[in-house]
């Protein structure tokens, strides 16, 4: 493994983002990489495919879902709530 | 400079069969929007959609032409059918030569590609049906149109995604007025309620999961529908020396390119097309007292048309209706245009305006009047009808009452 689920994630956003690893840090906005509306739903679908989880996200309201995208750290525990929820770990 | 009318139309969709019925649902405030009944729907994640239901195609084209006919197709051929027969041309000679077909598709034969796709990749099958890809290629409706009455003028496809039958519809208009056909028969058609067509727009998470709603501040995105509608398109005094029964006038079209983003909306580009249709119209603004919005029930679309219409109208843009009919048929991509156009006629000739259901809350980004869930009696003279595409393509067309 050795890759832990902040590192997948880091390096999803870095790819999205035409970025190093190294420039995405855990108090960055996907604003802030430059990641626009596009960008996040690509984000989404390479995390659901990377961790075998469906991410409940509507571009259409992405205040009232309950995936928080408001940062990388924010992310990373989205997706760790969801790994546990849908894979009982 | 030679005038264009409509003088047939013709529908199926999921509000009904045909004109009077579709119109009594606009009436009404119907929604036809429903739970998909397809194939493999329960691993879709968006289960809903404005399917034509208790549809059997047996019933309708014999084994032969369903060998040819995508969904797309047959529905196309139905409004055709309703469009053309009863009209009272007869289509031969110079006529013959002189109509053509030009209709709105965005994904063609959709269930066709899809079915063989799922027969070759997941049955392992190394052999399809000789006719998939006649049935399957974009033309294939209008050229069944063609074939059907005969019609041996300038015919093609159009496909420019949501905005593909006001593109159809405003080219067919304008061979008529710059005198490349006398007749046109124009419209569009979309099946795309396949599994891999749902899936496909699934992925874009711009999809409800239970309703569309357009211009609510509670609106969570668009709903796909299917169907079509055709319509025929006429010279002025080629309809007026036939005694046919004008339906409305053409008077303006006009298209413009967002060139910024694949599927973001850009105010500027859909104000310069409305703009455009007026000025092509020789319509001021404020005669115009409808506009059949393209109001598709997003976050982005929705704020950003109100914002054009509120841009090329002024202080008349608070004084004119606004309604998304997509709320009851749902958005039939490609087609869609074409099913709006029905209701945009039906303001002219009936005085009634239709309504956008499923309207909750007020949205201060669509601060204009949407004609909120009740249809509304009021007397219109000129009408708009919005298309504004992925890929920022947009197409806006103006009519007004019969002369």
């Amino acid at each position: 493994m050795g890759e832990n689920v902040q590192d997948k994630i880091i390096r999803i956003i870095a790819e999205q983002a035409v970025l190093e690893p190294e420039d995405v840090t855990m108090t960055s906005t996907l604003e802030d990489l430059g990641i626009d509306s596009l960008g996040l739903v690509e984000s989404i679908f390479a995390i659901e495919e990377a961790f075998d989880i469906s991410v409940p996200f509507n571009a259409n309201q992405p205040d009232e879902s309950d995936f928080d995208i408001s940062s990388v750290a924010a992310i990373v525990k989205a997706v760790e709530g969801l790994v546990a929820e849908q894979h009982g770990t | 400079m030679r005038r264009v009318v409509i003088t047939g139309q013709g529908t199926i969709n999921a509000l009904g069969r045909d004109v009077p019925t579709t119109l009594d649902a606009f009436r009404e405030g119907r929604c036809g929007i429903g739970p998909l009944d397809l194939r493999d729907v329960d691993r879709l994640s968006v289960k809903i959609g404005g399917q034509v239901k208790d549809y059997d195609p047996e019933a309708l084209f014999n084994r032969q032409q369903i060998a040819l006919y995508d969904r797309f197709t047959q529905f196309t051929l139905i409004a055709a059918h309703q469009a053309l027969d009863g009209a009272g041309l007869n289509f031969s000679g110079d006529l013959a030569a002189r109509t053509g077909v030009v209709l709105g598709t965005a994904g063609g034969g959709v269930n066709t590609w899809d079915e063989n796709y799922r027969s070759v990749y997941e049955e392992g099958k190394n052999r399809v049906h000789p006719f998939v890809v006649p049935k399957l290629m974009n033309n294939a409706a209008a050229s069944h149109v063609s074939m059907e009455w005969n019609l041996r003028g300038p015919s093609f496809s159009v496909a420019t995604a949501c905005a593909s039958s006001n593109h159809a519809m405003g080219l067919a208009f304008q061979l008529i007025r710059g005198g490349g056909a006398d007749v046109m028969v124009t419209g569009g058609s979309e099946a795309m309620l396949s599994f891999g067509g749902v899936k496909a727009w699934e992925g874009l998470r711009v999809m409800s999961k239970d309703a569309c709603r357009p211009f609510s501040a509670n609106r969570n995105g668009m709903v796909q529908g299917e169907g079509a509608a055709v319509f025929l398109f006429e010279e002025y005094e080629h309809a007026r020396a036939r005694g046919a029964d004008i339906l409305a006038e053409i008077v303006g079209f006009a298209m413009t390119s967002d060139a910024a983003d694949i599927v973001m909306p850009s105010q500027q580009g859909a104000a310069r097309a409305i703009i455009g249709a007026l000025r092509d119209a020789k319509l001021n603004p404020d005669e115009v007292g409808y506009i059949n919005a393209h109001g598709t029930g997003t976050a982005a679309n929705d704020k950003v048309e109100c914002a054009a219409v509120a841009h090329a109208f002024g202080a008349h843009a608070d004084d004119l209706m606004i309604s998304s009919t997509k709320s009851m048929h749902g958005h039939l991509i490609g087609g869609t245009g074409a099913v709006e156009l029905l209701a945009c006629i039906m303001a002219l000739r009936d005085g009634v305006i239709s309504p956008t259901i499923g309207y909750e809350e007020p949205d201060p980004e669509c601060a204009l009047d949407v004609v909120p869930n009740e249809a509304r009696e009021a007397e219109v003279s000129a009408v708009l009808s919005n298309a504004f595409a992925f890929g920022g393509m947009n197409a806006v067309l103006a009519l007004r009452a019969a002369p």
